[in-house]
């Protein structure tokens, strides 16, 4: 717990650090460079004896790179290298950054890390040395973190850089060093796979690698050397610096042509002695003419001669004629009437495959009109030329329809295009891509729904074999990741749940190959055009090296914001609900609360999970190991880094203690708002930064007034809270109480229990259908995330949302596993493309339907709910500019419910322990589990006790006082309750007009939540689409229906887009209608990002479960 | 590829004259029951003089005009016997098999005119049943989109695809009218002009969804007036053929949109009743082949 805490300070200080200064980046920058430099020599020493560390940078490095040699051995190299570490800090900058990088990261990373020296030394005591692997070694640190306080927060601040390393690498999965190396440079990526050949004295093998021109290229590699190190060493033979757009390519034993994973061994993919492979273009850039070097169209070109001259590419006469003459021109030069060698090389050449004399008349015709233009332009106009042939860059896979019709799967930069027989039947471009899965050898992509459907569906294509299919996910994967996103998904680590293949793309993306390749400053790089088989030698350009390094760097730089960005707000949520429960008894003063949740985006990054395995139960663990699962799946290019840094540094600064948040509501609204601002402007929402803001101050007040009595919960929100980086979750919590507080009575009494199970039933549909509803919701999640932000709402159910998954996994891990174990086969494998598509912020769209989806899934799990006695919950929620849906509101209550649960942790820190078992047994029983319902059963009245008052709390946040009533009425037990809250987020005056309730505990079956958040005229644009809904699900005894109710109207020059939602929930069992509101809510949130919630009214009837009577 | 010139520049039209046996047989077959239409041969004739006079005089085309042939009444829907896209000209297989001796006067003219004749019914035989006309193809200048209506088929389409193999051809279902080029045409490089029916955006949505371009949509509200002919004139001038005021009264506002547009209002009023429209009468060719 306290180490999540001290992980969030640091990101936000981080990410203040990294908003607020640029030069740490630069900075680090440059000693990478010097880094790398002296990694390279430090190789040389290495080769020939590894340990000459008299002299100061050489000395690091060495240490290092042994470190990596021996991560086998991880433990006895710690103890060996604090030494070494010590030795380093007083040789200073470089190396003391060292020890916190090396926790996590690599080389790279330590370098960066320099500035902090500080917090080097400290955590370099314990990690230094703990190879940036090793899980144990980042635990220790935490735990220092926590101790040194907010001391070490600040300096954990300046480590920022170190963090955001780590988190990359952390998204680079096992990556291990060349994994995360293959993005940042070349030197580091070689020398690497040279340290292995070095430790293991492996065998090495021959590769033949057939280049574009023809030509064999060979070089030994060692046996156990991954795809990456065998791909740069051809780059640096081409002397190619934009080789994401290439790869290398092996037949596999069923004569398929397959990509070579650059992050897995090599001998592992190719499965035979047969080390051949070509090099190829695995990307076509859609516009070629952004390439940077000649020499990259050069290989293009190559490529694309290859396509047409076998058909590949195919294309019309007059198109062949006419890129044969460019290729003549460009390998040729001017056509030289004297000479009669023109007609004997054409005729040898092949430029179609249906050449006849005819086209090849055509061509030299052609190529007379070309003269004077220079190879580089006739390639050029080559590549203008090719580029808008219709099957330009489409990567083609047999398959056949749901009916068995052949078919054609295209997998292009766009989408997916489906032909028959040549002619395009279909299209779904990406952004219409909901998610991407094979099973066996069915290939399903789940399409989003247009503008007059009301639910997604999904296409299912049927292919040849299970390896077919499986093929062209990859190639889907890739593509996307690779022409969508901003940065690559991180990969999924291995978690406790393990879903099919957790296969994604590695490499740069195109925005980042752009980007690097735009500080490529070398001179051309000559060589040689040739008419195919010459061999054109690259130079080896070593000056070259250097300028790659940096624009890899820019790039990674780039990167780790997002990656820290999303990991915080998904990943973090769920870690540190357990964590800070722990974290928070210790931590009482405000001071304290600071540094949770600085740690705890740290612990997020740096594998949680095997802290809270440590720490606390296997609850916990599940929990972590959900989260890894969702982060991994939400995971999706964050907005703009500097965003979410600004947004990191304000939660840190204003919230820490509660009293302060009292006082400084205000302010902290401000705060928010700017924050909001700060980060929307970048996407482009303004008015909903306004809205947020208005919602946020709700919020505040809650937790003050339920936490003012009980200090520990209000610092554990508040570490939710900043770990959000939103003070939202504070309200989840509350919520999340009064979800809870259900839960308890029906315990206590068992004719509420209907009413109260409700809750649990969320929860175990959830369970049920864990593998899948989780999948689903994370991956919305992380797009959610950062929109929704400027809700509170919003931010609270994801929370809670993610919250309740982690804890029903946790409940149900037992049968999880048992799911999970079915998934793991290799045959199945989802992704979300939508979840990537984060790449560009504005497009909302794709994040609703995720979101959609989630809700579906959600509304699913609900209905699933089993037996409980019939509670007909109707959800009305007119929101002005925020339509949620009813599920929202549920999935949000459900957030709540499991924050709210992890916020009574927290307080009762005795408890805790017990209460984490008993959490999930609780939702485990509600949601219906026999099994479970027993335990939960058991551990109710505890639990029940405890969780009632957080409810409360959650509810008085909310409506002001009342939770206790409510409490009351848990404990009587026959009751009907009917109570009326509305509550509205405005501005401190409409706040205190909002909170309405009447009494609670008088029996009564209708209850009316109304919410109502003052808005500025932020809504704004919403999109002007708009979703029209109106879903009917039925389960066994659920029935949930959403009308949807579209308003636009023009105010000022504003267009304002008005969604009412309309849900109404029916059925035998019992509803939490608590869970279907924060699901409503945050699925409208969801849907309608840029837009807030003005008002929420739930109206409850139900039919008393009079069991008893 | 090798149509670099910019899209609507055409250098020839081919038109085939009214004859005198204009909606005597009956050109049922399009859903029209012209059995009852009433057509005027003269005015037809007179409104065919009018087009020929555009193009020739305003727009600056050379006219290749197909004396007229008595035995075949619907000779004058020249569009659709043939498909010409750069150099390549596509003889297409009308769904009518007394449609199908017209195309030898078109395959005359394009051997002519030197353009690379293709034949969609030579291809063994029969060419499997392919049947396709040109009314139901509409090319953006980036791609084809083939209206599968009761005259084109799926198969007459993949030959299609087969003859311009540099372009996507995506085939749509032609909803709200019987011929695709009826509820859509270019309005320029990058525009359609589509009406308003619910049928037509139908289509629509599913042109939209099938291709990687984005195209801009002008909207009329009368059906016939979506059928136009854009011409980019040999001074690079935008010229658009278009239904007059008298014929599509409301729709004629929506033209005016179009910028620096010389706009030349051209009836069509008889040959409409039979089911064609502006475009069902010319073929446009482009003889100047730039490749660079």
């Amino acid at each position: 717990m306290t180490t999540e805490a001290g992980s969030e300070t640091e990101v936000k200080e981080n990410a203040e650090e990294s908003a607020a200064q640029p030069d740490p980046s630069e900075k680090a920058k440059e000693d990478n460079k010097e880094v790398v430099d002296v990694a390279g020599e430090d190789k040389d020493k290495e080769k020939e004896k590894e340990g000459k560390e008299g002299k100061g940078i050489s000395r690091y490095l060495p240490t290092w790179l042994k470190k990596q040699k021996s991560q086998s051995q991880t433990s006895p190299t710690k103890e060996a290298l604090p030494t070494e570490e010590e030795v380093s800090k007083a040789t200073q900058e470089e190396e003391g950054p060292a020890p916190e990088v090396n926790g996590h990261a690599e080389e790279v990373e330590e370098k960066e890390a320099v500035k902090s020296e500080q917090v080097q030394e400290k955590e370099a005591e314990s990690h230094s040395n703990a190879s940036a692997d090793t899980e144990p070694a980042k635990e220790e640190t935490v735990e220092e973190n926590t101790e040194k306080s907010p001391e070490e927060t600040k300096e954990a601040a300046e480590g920022e850089e170190a963090v955001e390393q780590k988190k990359e690498q952390e998204g680079e999965v096992n990556g291990e060093e060349e994994g995360g190396e293959g993005g940042e440079g070349q030197t580091s990526i070689f020398q690497s796979p040279l340290r292995l050949v070095r430790k293991t004295k492996m065998k090495l093998v021959v590769c033949h690698v057939n280049l574009l021109d023809g030509t064999d290229f060979s070089c030994e590699v060692e046996k156990r050397a991954k795809g990456q190190f065998l791909f740069f060493k051809v780059c640096e033979h081409l002397n190619l610096l934009e080789k994401d757009y290439f790869g290398l390519s092996y037949t596999d034993s069923h004569e398929q042509k397959c990509w070579l994973d650059p992050t897995k061994e090599i001998k592992r993919q190719i499965r035979s002695n047969n080390w051949q492979f070509a090099f190829n273009v695995k990307f076509y850039p859609p516009d070629p003419s952004l390439l940077t070097e000649d020499i990259t169209r050069y290989l293009l070109c190559l490529q694309l001669r290859e396509d047409v001259a076998t058909g590949r590419l195919p294309c019309s006469f007059v198109t062949h004629a006419l890129l044969g003459s460019y290729t003549l021109q460009a390998e040729f030069g001017d056509y030289e009437p004297d000479q009669p060698r023109p007609l004997d090389y054409i005729n040898q050449r092949t430029f179609a495959p249906n050449q006849n004399k005819e086209m090849e008349e055509k061509i030299l015709e052609l190529h007379k009109s070309h003269r004077g233009m220079t190879p580089a332009m006739a390639d050029t106009q080559f590549l203008e030329n090719a580029k808008k042939l219709s099957m330009y860059g489409v990567d083609l896979h047999q398959a056949k329809d749901s009916e068995g019709v052949d078919i054609m799967l295209g997998v292009c930069a766009n989408g997916l295009l489906v032909y028959k027989d040549r002619l395009r039947i279909n299209r779904f471009a990406w952004p219409k891509i909901l998610k991407i899965s094979y099973k066996r050898n069915n290939f399903y992509i789940k399409i989003r729904p247009g503008e007059t459907e009301q639910f997604e569906s999904t296409v299912g294509f049927k292919l040849q074999n299970h390896r077919s299919a499986k093929r062209l996910w990859k190639v889907c994967v890739e593509n996307h990741s690779f022409f969508r996103l901003n940065s690559p998904e991180p990969p999924t680590k291995a978690r406790f749940l393990t879903l099919g293949s957790k296969f994604r793309y590695s490499g740069r993306t195109q925005a980042q190959t752009r980007v690097a390749s735009s500080l490529i400053d070398r001179p051309e790089p000559n060589f040689e055009r040739t008419s195919s088989k010459r061999i054109s030698r690259s130079l080896d350009g070593a000056p070259v090296i250097s300028i790659t390094e940096a624009g890899r760097d820019t790039t990674e730089n780039g990167r780790d914001p997002h990656l820290e960005l999303h990991s915080d707000s998904k990943v973090k949520e769920v870690d540190l609900s357990p964590g800070d429960a722990d974290a928070t008894p210790t931590k009482q003063s405000p001071g304290a609360s600071e540094l949770a949740p600085s740690q705890s985006p740290m612990r997020v990054h740096g594998d949680n999970i095997y802290d809270h395995d440590k720490t606390q139960d296997e609850v916990l663990k599940h929990q972590a190991s959900i989260s890894q699962l969702k982060r991994s799946f939400m995971e999706a290019p964050p907005p703009s880094p500097p965003q979410p840094n600004q947004w990191e540094k304000r939660l840190t600064s204003s919230p820490a203690t509660t009293i302060r948040i009292q006082q400084q509501q205000v302010s902290l609204e401000e705060e928010i708002a700017s924050a909001l601002f700060s980060r929307r402007s970048g996407t482009g929402f303004c008015s909903e930064a306004l809205s947020a803001c208005s919602i946020p101050e709700p919020t505040l007040d809650a937790v003050i007034t339920t936490f003012s009595s009980t200090p520990t919960t209000s610092t554990a929100v508040c570490k939710t809270a900043s770990e959000r980086g939103l003070l939202i979750p504070t309200t989840a919590s509350l919520f999340g109480s009064e979800a809870s507080v259900p839960q308890p009575e029906a315990d206590a009494a068992d004719n509420r229990i209907s009413d109260t199970k409700e809750p649990a039933k969320t929860t175990e549909v959830e369970i049920e259908e864990t593998v899948v509803v989780q999948e689903v919701s994370k991956a919305p999640k992380p797009g959610l995330v950062t929109v929704t932000i400027s809700s509170p709402e919003m931010n609270e159910q994801e929370a809670k949302a993610e919250e309740e998954a982690l804890v029903a996994e946790g409940a149900q891990a037992v049968k999880q596993e048992s799911i999970s174990s079915d998934s793991e086969s290799e045959e199945e494998a989802e992704y979300h493309p939508n979840v990537s598509v984060s790449i560009s912020h504005t497009q909302i769209p794709e994040e609703k339907e995720e979101e959609e989806e989630e809700d579906q899934e959600e509304k699913e799990e609900d209905t699933s709910a089993p037996d409980a006695p019939s509670l007909p919950a109707e959800v009305i929620k007119p929101e002005e500019a925020i339509g949620q849906e009813v599920e929202d509101s549920r999935r949000d209550d459900a957030q709540e419910k499991t924050s709210a649960k992890e916020g009574k942790e927290s307080e009762k820190e005795t408890e805790t322990s017990t209460d984490d078992p008993m959490m999930t047994p609780k939702e485990a029983p509600n949601g219906l589990d026999l099994h479970e319902e027993s335990v939960s059963e058991m551990v109710a009245p505890v639990a029940a006790e405890e969780e009632e008052q957080p409810k409360v709390n959650g509810e008085a946040s909310l409506v002001e006082a009342e939770v206790r009533p409510q409490v009351i009425c848990c404990s009587e037990p026959p009751v009907v309750k009917t109570e009326m809250v509305t509550i509205s987020d405005t501005f401190a005056a409409q706040k205190t007009e909002i909170a309405t309730k009447e009494v609670p505990i008088v029996h009564t079956e209708t209850k009316t939540i109304t919410y109502e958040a003052a808005q500025l005229d932020g809504n704004g644009d919403g999109e002007p689409g708009v979703l029209m809904t109106a879903q009917t699900i039925t389960s066994e005894s659920l029935c949930t229906t959403t009308t949807t109710h579209i308003t636009k109207t023009l105010k000022g020059g504003l267009s304002e887009t008005r969604i009412e939602k309309r849900i109404v929930i029916t059925g035998d069992c019992d509803i939490d209608h608590d869970q279907a509101l924060a699901q409503a809510i945050k699925e409208a949130k969801e849907q309608h990002p840029d837009m807030s919630v003005t008002r929420v009214v739930v109206h409850k009837e139900t039919e008393l479960a009079e069991e008893e009577d | 590829m090798a149509n670099i010139c910019q899209y609507g520049s055409f250098t020839h039209a081919v038109v085939r004259s009214i004859p005198e046996t204009f909606g005597g047989k009956a050109e049922s077959g399009d859903g029209h029951e012209n059995g009852d239409v009433s057509v005027d041969l003269a005015k037809a004739q007179r409104q065919f003089g009018c087009l020929t006079g555009a193009l020739r005089q305003k727009v600056g085309l050379q006219l290749i005009e197909i004396p007229p042939d008595p035995e075949l009444p619907e000779s004058w829907r020249i569009e659709d016997v043939a498909v010409i896209q750069g150099d390549t000209a596509l003889i297409t297989r009308p769904y009518k098999h007394q449609r199908r001796s017209e195309v030898e006067a078109v395959r005359r003219v394009m051997s002519e005119l030197n353009v690379t004749v293709v034949e969609m019914g030579a291809a063994d035989g029969d060419s499997g049943g392919a049947t396709l006309e040109g009314s139901d193809v509409l090319f953006t200048g980036r791609e084809f989109f083939v209206g599968l209506s009761s005259h084109t088929n799926r198969r007459g389409a993949e030959v299609l695809a087969d003859t311009f193999k540099d372009f996507a051809v995506s085939t749509v279902p032609v909803c709200g009218g019987a011929r695709l080029k009826n509820i859509c045409s270019m309005g320029g490089p990058d525009t359609i002009i589509i009406n308003n029916s619910d049928g037509a955006k139908k289509t629509l949505r599913m042109m939209e969804q099938l291709t990687d371009h984005h195209y801009e949509v002008l909207t009329v509200p009368e059906e016939s007036a979506a059928n136009c002919v854009y011409i980019r004139g040999p001074s690079s001038r935008d010229f658009l053929l278009h239904r007059p005021a008298e014929e599509c009264p409301d729709s004629v506002s929506a033209f005016q949109k179009l910028q620096d547009y010389t706009l030349l209002p051209t009836a069509c009023s008889e040959a409409s009743k039979l089911g064609a429209s502006l475009s069902s009468l010319c073929l446009l060719i482009n003889r100047k082949h730039t490749y660079f």
